[in-house]
């Protein structure tokens, strides 16, 4: 069943959160998890939470040869 | 001021140097100074000193910031943090020169001063500054009407030539279709959502003055689908060499219209009947020759739209593609609503099946393009081929093999 919008934005931290450290995710990774959950859960949807996410600061853009969404960290290579 | 001996051997040239331009801003701004003093200490070592990417950026967007930092920080305290900001230009890079100074009096406040005009996606490239300039710089961009631009796994900024603006060549508005698909696609290009860059780059005619056959995922190049308009008696100017060939920017002063028209045709679609030029249109595949010799006599004509190409990048271990025709012709008016949906089609099929950084033409060489034809809808046309007999791509189904069976014959007209 699809989630509310703000159910979908929880689910979608946690699945942030729990890859933290261990893999990296793109946004389209995160959409392809939830429609593994939620089979009919709008395209959109995800593409908005991520937005709501990245708006909050609770999450971040992050490049590292590739765009990814994680939780906002010390910058590695601004440390000396 | 560092020393630097081997950058000092770049202005000895007979070209402008960037070195001559560091120096001059060098004592107003540390980092510059820093810049040269790195850049001195690369060249005797022969390797890098930046260090790339990151999570450095402004609220909201995930593109436009690319981190950079110096691995050398107490040595070029400068260039601790030294961020780059794409800020996206305007269609076919048109400015007032208020708002070039606009441009420059932010980067002088909040950056190096240093930048670039324009990257190879198209942007102006700001070139040097601190993690927390990048927000004031930002808002001060917004407030006077400019956004940054694509970076990383994301639509990057569109661009295109000048099209109709200057030239009279152009076969649709070039600025307009930039602009339209440049304000459709903000979403995908401020929020990295693909597996990797996508760049759209709109040409007015088969000249292709932004190289976006070679250049751009996505290409529009302009095309015309009926005949060449021909003015005879400037043609005939032309052989009597009163007219001058390439709007006077050949060697030569008298065009030898045999010779150097004709016979160039890759087509061998023209030839002269005494001093009548005469064009067999239907074999004319739109080099643009004989109209770049002869511009006030040739023209394209006036049935005009795009061709549409897919696949260009330049990857290091395959060697570069160039793109590949997926649509032969369509008709660019505003508000480009078919272009619009092909492109968000493309893009959609990408992000499901294509791997982290991997360009959507090296996903069709890896998925082949009957799988693309099929999942954008796309009907597969000879144009589409691009070395006859190895990709025809023709779909086979069971239903095709029931019907030939059935006595069903293929040189139909449908």
């Amino acid at each position: 069943m699809a989630l509310p919008k703000e159910e979908l934005v929880e689910f979608i931290y946690k699945l942030v959160e729990a890859a933290q450290g261990k893999k990296q995710l793109k946004a389209k990774d995160l959409e392809k998890m939830v429609l593994k959950e939620h089979p009919d859960q709008p395209k959109n949807d995800v593409k908005y939470a991520i937005k709501d996410l990245i708006d909050s600061g609770r999450c971040v853009y992050t490049y590292f040869g590739g765009s990814f969404v994680e939780i906002p960290h010390v910058e590695g290579a601004a440390k000396h | 001021m560092h020393k630097t001996p081997l950058l000092d051997q770049l202005e000895s040239g007979p070209f402008p140097s960037f070195v001559k331009d560091l120096k001059r801003l060098a004592p107003t701004k540390p980092a510059v100074n820093d810049l040269l003093g790195q850049l001195e200490r690369s060249y005797k070592e022969k390797i890098t000193h930046w260090k790339h990417g990151g999570i450095v950026g402004v609220l909201g967007y995930g593109s436009g910031i690319i981190g950079r930092y110096s691995d050398l920080p107490d040595e070029f305290p400068g260039l601790e943090h030294f961020h780059t900001m794409r800020i996206n230009h305007p269609s076919a890079w048109f400015y007032t020169t208020q708002a070039l100074r606009e441009l420059f009096d932010i980067w002088d406040e909040h950056g190096s001063g240093l930048l670039n005009m324009h990257g190879a996606t198209g942007d102006i490239i700001f070139l040097g500054t601190r993690t927390e300039e990048l927000e004031p710089a930002f808002q001060k961009l917004t407030a006077k009407g400019w956004d940054i631009g694509g970076s990383g796994s994301a639509m990057r900024s569109p661009s295109c030539c000048c099209g109709p603006a200057r030239c009279e060549w152009s076969c649709y508005d070039t600025l307009e279709a930039c602009y339209q698909l440049t304000q459709e696609f903000q979403f995908d290009l401020h929020r990295p959502s693909y597996p990797y860059k996508y760049k759209l780059k709109f040409s007015g005619c088969p000249n292709d003055c932004v190289a976006a056959v070679a250049r751009a995922d996505m290409s529009m190049i302009g095309v015309w689908k009926d005949d060449i308009r021909i003015d005879q008696s400037a043609v005939e100017a032309y052989m009597g060499g009163e007219l001058k060939p390439k709007g006077g920017g050949a060697n030569v002063d008298k065009l030898d219209v045999q010779a150097d028209v004709v016979d160039l045709c890759p087509t061998q679609c023209m030839w002269l009947e005494g001093k009548t030029l005469k064009i067999n249109n239907r074999e004319c595949n739109h080099c643009m020759h004989c109209i770049n010799m002869m511009p006030q006599a040739l023209r394209p004509g006036t049935d005009v739209g795009c061709t549409v190409l897919l696949g260009s990048h330049a990857p290091i271990l395959e060697g570069a593609q160039m793109s590949w025709v997926i649509v032969p012709f369509m008709r660019m008016e505003e508000p480009f609503d078919e272009l619009k949906e092909l492109t968000s089609n493309i893009t959609e099929w990408w992000a499901e099946h294509g791997k982290n950084r991997e360009r959507v033409g090296e996903l069709i060489m890896r998925l082949g393009m009957r799988a693309f034809l099929e999942a954008v809808g796309l009907p597969p046309v000879p144009q589409t081929v691009k070395t006859p007999r190895a990709n025809p791509f023709f779909f086979w189904h069971k239903s095709d093999f029931e019907a030939e069976d059935a006595g069903r014959k293929y040189h139909t007209t449908k």
